[in-house]
């Protein structure tokens, strides 16, 4: 109780025109724990991540850092933190390599020439640290597998020791072994005591991996659900707008729906 | 055992990939180049005489500087129409300058480079900042800067340049001394095996897959066969060109610039994908502004090149076909048209299947309309391969 959460938002405000993308959001990660923010198309998921990192800023609220109130303009700030980010679009340059990937905008250089051999070390370092299995580091990242992009953009993102990672649906477009991929890889960060805000619209991946269920509907919170304990009717219906009751008798789960 | 299979299949990928990504696209052009050798030597036997060659190696020069140039802009996915104009405009500062205003020659050379650097900013500003289409802009440039050329010849359609001068030497002088030629060759073929031997040292070292010494051995091998065959050749005729040295150092150069070090890393990267690149901080806007800088600079190197070959700048500097022989060579050599892929040796190999096809027909006193639709042929053929590359690639990729 004594430990602040590395990150806590308060009453976050975000509108583009008419559109109240944002209203009065909360959210707190904690370090060791996976958080799933989960939301219809258009509630206003990928608003806050962008928020969170910086890249586009609040109308009002208040973002915290292990408990001090801080402020992020830029997408510097947000990494200075150590809140590292995966965005939806997977931004990865095609032709590059995944070495060349990883160290984009952070070149490790002797004498103004690029050192391959010492950027490749780090890489393999990284990837055989986090389980990360690319069968080979020197093909470009057009030549990998959905997946294996997804595993190398959450590796760049861990590469500046974050302490915090946002990723905005990372399984959305992929297969079934793929997204167990990547899903493991998201268990791997929380025990190596990363915060973890996992966007997701698949409520298995979320009881796969996550701890807390964050629920953005229309931009507001609509529930915060412990994921162990909270059946999915309840969540859906809580994503969705409808009762809990009537998502339960149109699904009933036996044994889940004791809540 | 099992390792060692997982390593080959990993190689056997590399292999496989780097064929897809374009990164052999040297291997299409070099079977194409001796195709063409043989071709043209089975009809002519002077075809391949060190007279010929020789020749060859000079001709190569001015548009391959021009070409060398263009690789920047096409990396980044763009294109500059602009080069052959601003070769001609860059030719005709120099000598306005130098001849008509007596400024010396090695002012007069960096004055002209560096008014080539400045129109590369302008174009870049307004291509990368205020946003007009790479396209147009250097379009209007091309008009623009001819115009220019014509304004400052004035009256005198053709400017004489000093016989014995800086630049008419330039292609002009040859190092008639063997030892010249061999003693490139033996530096070139030296730095290639001590780079790669360092680098399997270096990875070694740090316990990461490397290149076999055999391995190495045989690329050093077929790079001193290729280095020392070409000095031997030029030694039968006048020994080592000044130009062809020129060239091949700064394509070595730039080569180097783009593939081992930040700033090209980052010409890649635009290329590849504006927007990580952008994400993660490169500055893209100025990456995309500095490419058009290297291109017109290079176009007025390149310039000074051909005037040096006929000893004066005139109406005609940088017109004709030199901007699309400059492009098409970087096509050729295995520039993608849709950025990210290519090197500055590609630019050296597509110039000398473009030379070699040019000089092969006047050997063989075939009209130019032929000449023009053959060099169209190859240049269509490469724009096929590079576009089926992509396609393959891209859909591979989303897989
Ligand atoms: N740059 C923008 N300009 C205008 N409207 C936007 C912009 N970004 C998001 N929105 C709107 O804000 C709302 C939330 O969008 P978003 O955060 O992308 O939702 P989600 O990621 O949860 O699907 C949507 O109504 C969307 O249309
Ligand atoms: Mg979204």
């Amino acid at each position: 109780m004594a430990v602040p959460p590395l990150l806590a938002l308060r009453g976050v405000s975000k509108h583009f025109g008419a559109v109240q993308a944002l209203a009065d959001v909360d959210l707190t990660i904690r370090a060791g724990e996976v958080v799933a923010l989960m939301g219809d198309n258009g509630a206003g998921k990928s608003t806050l991540v962008k928020v969170i990192a910086g890249v586009s800023l609040a109308d009002r609220g208040v973002v915290e850092w292990q408990g001090e109130p801080v402020h992020v303009r830029r997408p510097r700030d947000a990494t200075d933190l150590g809140i590292a980010t995966v965005y939806q679009d997977l931004a990865l340059c095609d032709n590059l390599d995944v070495v060349g990937n990883l160290f984009l905008g952070r070149e490790i250089r002797r004498i103004g020439i690029l050192d391959e051999v010492e950027m490749e070390r780090r890489t393999r370092d990284l990837l055989s640290t986090l389980a990360i299995r690319i069968p080979n580091v020197r093909v470009p990242v057009a030549a990998l597998s959905g997946g294996q992009r997804q595993t190398v953009a959450i590796a760049r993102s861990l590469l500046g020791d974050p302490r915090v990672v946002l990723l905005d649906e990372p399984t959305a477009s992929l297969g079934v072994q793929q997204t167990a991929q990547v899903l493991d890889l998201v268990e791997r960060m929380r025990d190596h005591g990363l915060g973890v805000l996992l966007i997701s619209h698949n409520m298995g991946d979320v009881k796969a991996v996550a701890d807390l269920a964050a629920v953005l509907r229309l931009g507001r919170n609509n529930g915060l659900f412990d994921v162990n304990t909270t059946s999915h009717e309840q969540i859906i219906a809580s994503i969705t707008g409808a009762t809990g009751d009537a998502v339960t008798r149109r699904t009933p789960r036996p044994g889940e729906a004791e809540r | 055992m099992s390792g060692r299979r997982i390593d080959l299949k990993g190689h056997a990928e590399t292999v496989r990939h780097r064929m897809s990504s374009g990164e052999f696209g040297s291997v299409p052009v070099v079977l194409g180049l001796l195709l063409i050798w043989v071709i043209f030597q089975s009809l002519n036997s002077n075809f391949l005489s060190p007279r010929n060659l020789s020749n060859l190696s000079v001709d190569i020069v001015g548009t391959g500087l021009i070409a060398v140039g263009i690789v920047f802009v096409l990396l980044v996915g763009e294109i500059d129409l602009s080069v052959g104009s601003v070769s001609g405009f860059g030719a005709v500062v120099f000598a306005v300058l130098n001849v008509q205003n007596g400024m010396a020659e090695w002012l007069a050379v960096i004055v002209a480079v560096l008014c080539g650097t400045a129109i590369g900013l302008v174009q870049g500003f307004f291509f990368a900042r205020v946003g007009v289409p790479a396209f147009v802009v250097t379009l209007a440039g091309l008009l623009g800067w001819s115009g220019l050329m014509l304004y400052l010849l004035g009256t005198s359609g053709t400017v004489n340049l000093d016989d014995e001068g800086l630049v008419a030497t330039l292609t002009s002088h040859y190092f008639g001394n063997v030892a010249v030629a061999y003693g490139v060759a033996a530096l070139g073929t030296a730095v290639y095996f001590l780079a790669s031997y360092r680098d399997r040292r270096h990875r070694r070292a740090t316990g990461m897959p490397c290149r076999s010494l055999a391995e190495i051995a045989l690329r050093t091998g077929v790079v001193g066969l290729i280095v020392f065959g070409a000095a031997y050749v030029l030694n039968q005729f006048r020994g080592l060109p000044l130009a062809l040295l020129i060239f091949l150092v700064v394509v070595a150069g730039l080569d180097l610039l783009l593939r081992r070090t930040p700033y090209g890393r980052r010409v890649y990267a635009v290329g590849g994908g504006a927007e990580a690149a952008r994400r993660v901080g490169v500055n893209i806007v100025r990456v995309r502004i500095s490419v058009f800088a290297v291109s017109a600079s290079m176009a007025v190197v390149g310039g000074l090149f051909l005037a040096s070959r006929i000893t004066s700048a005139s109406q005609t500097s940088g017109t004709g076909l030199l901007l699309l022989n400059a492009i098409a060579a970087a096509v050729i050599g295995g520039v993608s048209l849709f950025g990210g892929h290519g090197t500055t040796w590609s630019a050296f190999l597509g110039i000398l299947v473009i030379q070699s096809i040019a000089s092969g027909m006047a050997l063989l006193g075939i009209q130019a309309a032929v000449q023009f639709m053959i060099t169209g042929g190859v240049l269509l053929a490469a724009v096929v391969v590079d576009s089926l590359v992509r396609q393959a690639q891209k859909a591979h990729g989303r897989a």
